[in-house]
């Protein structure tokens, strides 16, 4: 059954690719005869050729004829219909199998370990492919498969007009799978090959639409971001070999008390041994999760169709950090400083992403800028040592992330793909359900009391104020602080996009409620927006939670988060729901009482604006600390390394100066006899003297 | 004064000599190259006569028999291709000869 979760959605992205690769093959058929097999295609060929000039290759020819290729005059994919139901129907069998693991190894307590085959050995390192289903797994195989199918079904409306569904379908089963391979891995090399699978399959979605140069620009920098963080998770890897001498999550977890106090001797520093490995590896997660300094990219990957951000932002990618963390909990657990920086990351995150999204006009980057803010509060979570809160904040930022991002999904088909929200406004009367559907997943977002951001979020919050120290006070100070612009942000989408007097005549007239079947996966996170909180509070928090995660989780023997949480006073659990109303009270005033006062606003703290605007000029900065110096040194090295030097005395300069001899030698071969003649003669005179003085070869 | 070998041979050296300038300042008529180089056969022919005489061995007067016989069938053959040259190209005029490069 595990195996089936895993392999089904795989089985998806193959036959959907599958079916891609011929109609990609159909509309360039290039020059090169097809193979025996495709020949019933061949009468299609000379309908398809008025394409463009053939190409060999489909592939290339694909990316070639781009440029001049335009939405309306590409037919699409034969067998679409095909390709969307059969994924569609594999990620729902998949779900209903993990709602049934969920049930089994989460409830009724069956952890299971299903061994597959032998993957890597190499000396010292033995890497087994199996399959870890504990009810951590669980959890992650829920959320993962119920977002999926949700975004599949949904994207069925929402990509009708493409032609290249049968790859958009391939891609987002294959990137359901990479996320799948990463919650069941049994190991951290498993865990690496989940990880950079979402990785790649992020890439190809955010330039899915590979015409736009921003798409690919974008696509680009997500994939080059995550190296970065990429790059100290796999020196984490290394380093928990190094010490343990395996990557086995049980081995690594069996040997982890024995390596407190251990240090590390680098240079002239003596690093603990834990701190490093957990900082090295939360790297990674900062920059799979988009993390303060490694958040960059989730902005940008806006760029890609509407279903991708949300499965990117709701259950795949970058939940995978967060996950991480709470795989690891037994390291995080023995590391208290590395904990604390989780704590100052995550909740720096929190509010700078919330600062951001105050001010963003493009509807979906306001919900980006807040899930990149609702990542920092499940890493304070983390950090803090409520694991469980953390989970359970993932689990229900999910639902409601989902949701969000499909509502506005459903408002873009609405605008005819318009993003702005200055364009926008008044859009309720028009669609209605959407509208409900948006309400109830920024009711969820902010915390309005009994839904599922109400629980977790609090939990959160209130998990950080139980633990002690500069830094924890500096989490809880900035996450309360974040929840109340969470509330205004959140609500300034609402009303702009769906208040006041529209602002685009022309498309507010045109707008039109989706077809149904966006509308049901709406319906159906809507849902678990509202219920995902109190259904499941109880085995995220409190008692049940040790009892719900047993071993799959650690909690230390001083961890006592869970029990202090139930134990706060009145006022610290109040706060954040007081912020919560006091956003919408401000949002309220600034964008339904008083429309002037934002613009305002913006013009009398012109530089305040524009440094938000900007995203606190992060973009500007990499670019003048790390971009131009990288292309400088690139083109140095391509200019005057590789094209001055290498070829230049390398094979330019050898060829050119092979052809300047030559040059002179040709214009001794005049044509005239007397010239042979005479070349002839002085051999014979030299070889004459040569034997009259030296004797010849012989002397 | 006694004619020996060595006035043979120097007067050999003085036709192969001219035979070969012949060859090289010519710049009118590729008939004066063959002329040419029937006075390097000759200077051979001499050479080998003269120190046949000297070591009072006939074969060498054989070779010059032969040399003598190769001459002439090569004059023979070398004034063909000059007129077929000729009736080709209109033009036997050494600068005009230049065919013989890539």
């Amino acid at each position: 059954m595990y195996e089936a979760i895993v392999l089904l959605p795989l089985i998806g992205a193959i036959i959907a690719g599958a079916i891609a690769l011929i109609g990609a093959r159909n509309r360039h058929p290039g020059e090169d005869p097809p193979p025996p097999h495709d020949d019933h295609t061949a009468p299609l060929v000379p309908e398809y050729e008025t394409h463009g000039a053939p190409d060999p290759g489909a592939a290339h020819a694909e990316i070639g004829h781009s440029s001049h290729e335009t939405e309306e005059n590409v037919e699409p994919d034969a067998g679409s219909r095909a390709a969307e139901l059969i994924t569609t129907t594999l990620l729902g069998i998949s779900w209903v199998l993990s709602c049934l693991a969920f049930v089994d190894v989460g409830l009724r307590g069956h952890d299971a370990r299903v061994p597959l085959f032998n993957f890597i050995t190499s000396g010292d390192l033995k890497v087994d492919w199996a399959l870890r289903i504990d009810p951590l797994t669980a959890v992650m195989l829920v959320v993962v498969t119920t977002v999926s199918a949700l975004v599949h079904l949904y994207s069925i409306g929402y990509m009708a007009d493409d032609p290249h569904k049968p790859r958009f379908f391939s891609y987002l089963s294959f990137f359901t799978f990479a996320m799948l391979v990463l919650v069941t891995a049994d190991n951290l090399a498993q865990l690496f090959v989940g990880w950079e699978g979402v990785g790649l399959a992020s890439y190809l979605l955010i330039g899915f639409w590979f015409h736009k140069p921003e798409a690919n620009a974008a696509a680009i920098k997500a994939f080059i971001v995550n190296r970065v963080g990429d790059f100290g998770f796999s020196l984490g890897i290394f380093a928990v070999f190094l010490l343990t001498g395996s990557i086995n999550f049980d081995t690594i977890f069996a040997q982890a008390p024995d390596l407190v106090g251990k240090s590390f001797h680098y240079l002239s520093f003596n690093v603990d041994a834990l701190t490093l490995i957990c900082l090295l590896l939360f790297m990674g997660a900062m920059g799979k999760s988009a993390q303060f300094l490694l958040h960059t990219w989730l902005p940008d990957a806006m760029e890609g169709p509407t279903p991708v951000s949300a499965l990117i932002h709701a259950a795949t990618m970058v939940t995978a950090g967060v996950f991480m963390v709470a795989r690891l909990s037994p390291l995080f657990e023995l590391a208290p400083d590395a904990k604390t920086f989780v704590v100052f990351i995550g909740a720096t995150t929190a509010i700078f992403a919330a600062t951001v999204a105050l001010v963003q006009n493009d509807i979906k980057r306001v919900v980006a800028y807040s899930t990149c803010s609702q990542l920092g509060y499940m890493f304070v979570a983390m950090g803090s040592g409520a694991y469980s809160i953390g989970m359970f904040h993932l689990f229900t930022h999910a639902f409601f992330k989902a949701l969000l991002f499909l509502g506005s999904g459903s408002v873009i088909v609405a605008m005819h793909h318009e993003q702005d929200m200055r364009k926008m406004g008044g859009l309720w009367r028009k669609i209605p359900f959407t509208y409900a559907m948006m309400i109830i997943g920024t009711l969820a977002l902010t915390g309005f009391p009994f839904t599922a951001g109400f629980f977790s979020k609090d939990a959160i919050i209130e998990s950080d104020d139980v633990i002690q120290g500069t830094v924890a006070s500096y989490g809880f100070i900035m996450t309360v602080a974040a929840a109340a612009l969470t509330s205004f942000y959140s609500w300034r989408l609402i009303f702009k996009t769906f208040h006041g007097e529209p602002h685009d005549h022309h498309h507010y007239e045109a707008a039109h409620e989706s077809p149904l079947v966006m509308l049901i996966p709406l319906a159906v996170l809507a849902f678990g927006s509202i219920a995902a909180g109190w259904l499941f509070l109880h085995i995220f928090e409190g008692h049940g939670a040790e009892e719900f995660f047993r071993e799959s989780l650690k909690f230390g023997p001083n961890n006592h988060v869970l029990e202090q949480i139930e134990q706060l006073p009145l006022y610290i659990t109040l706060a954040p729901t007081v912020m919560m109303i006091g956003g919408f009270l401000v949002a309220w005033q600034f964008y339904i009482r008083r429309p002037d006062l934002p613009v305002a606003l913006a013009r009398d703290q012109g530089v305040l604006y524009r440094f938000l605007l900007n995203a606190w000029y992060f973009d500007r900065i990499y670019d003048f600390i790390f971009v131009r110096p990288a292309m400088w040194i690139g083109r140095l090295f391509w200019k005057g390394g590789d094209g001055f030097v290498i070829d230049g005395f390398g094979p330019d300069g050898v060829s050119a100066r092979v052809l300047d001899v030559t040059r002179n030698v040709v214009r001794l071969q005049t044509g005239y006899l007397y010239h042979y003649a005479f070349a002839m003669l002085i051999g014979v005179a030299a070889f004459v003297t040569w034997f009259m003085f030296a004797g010849g070869l012989h002397p | 004064m006694i004619i020996g070998l060595g006035h043979y041979l120097s007067v050999g050296a003085i036709l192969f000599t001219l035979g070969i300038f012949g060859i090289f300042l010519n710049r009118k008529n590729v008939i004066v190259i063959l002329m040419s180089v029937e006075l390097i056969l000759l200077a051979v022919n001499i050479n080998l006569v003269a120190f046949s005489a000297f070591l009072g061995d006939i074969v060498g007067q054989v070779y010059a028999l032969i040399v003598l016989t190769v001459a002439a069938a090569e004059a023979a053959i070398g004034l063909a291709i000059l007129v077929a040259y000729y009736r080709n190209r209109g033009s036997i005029a050494v600068e005009d000869v230049n065919l013989m490069k890539g």
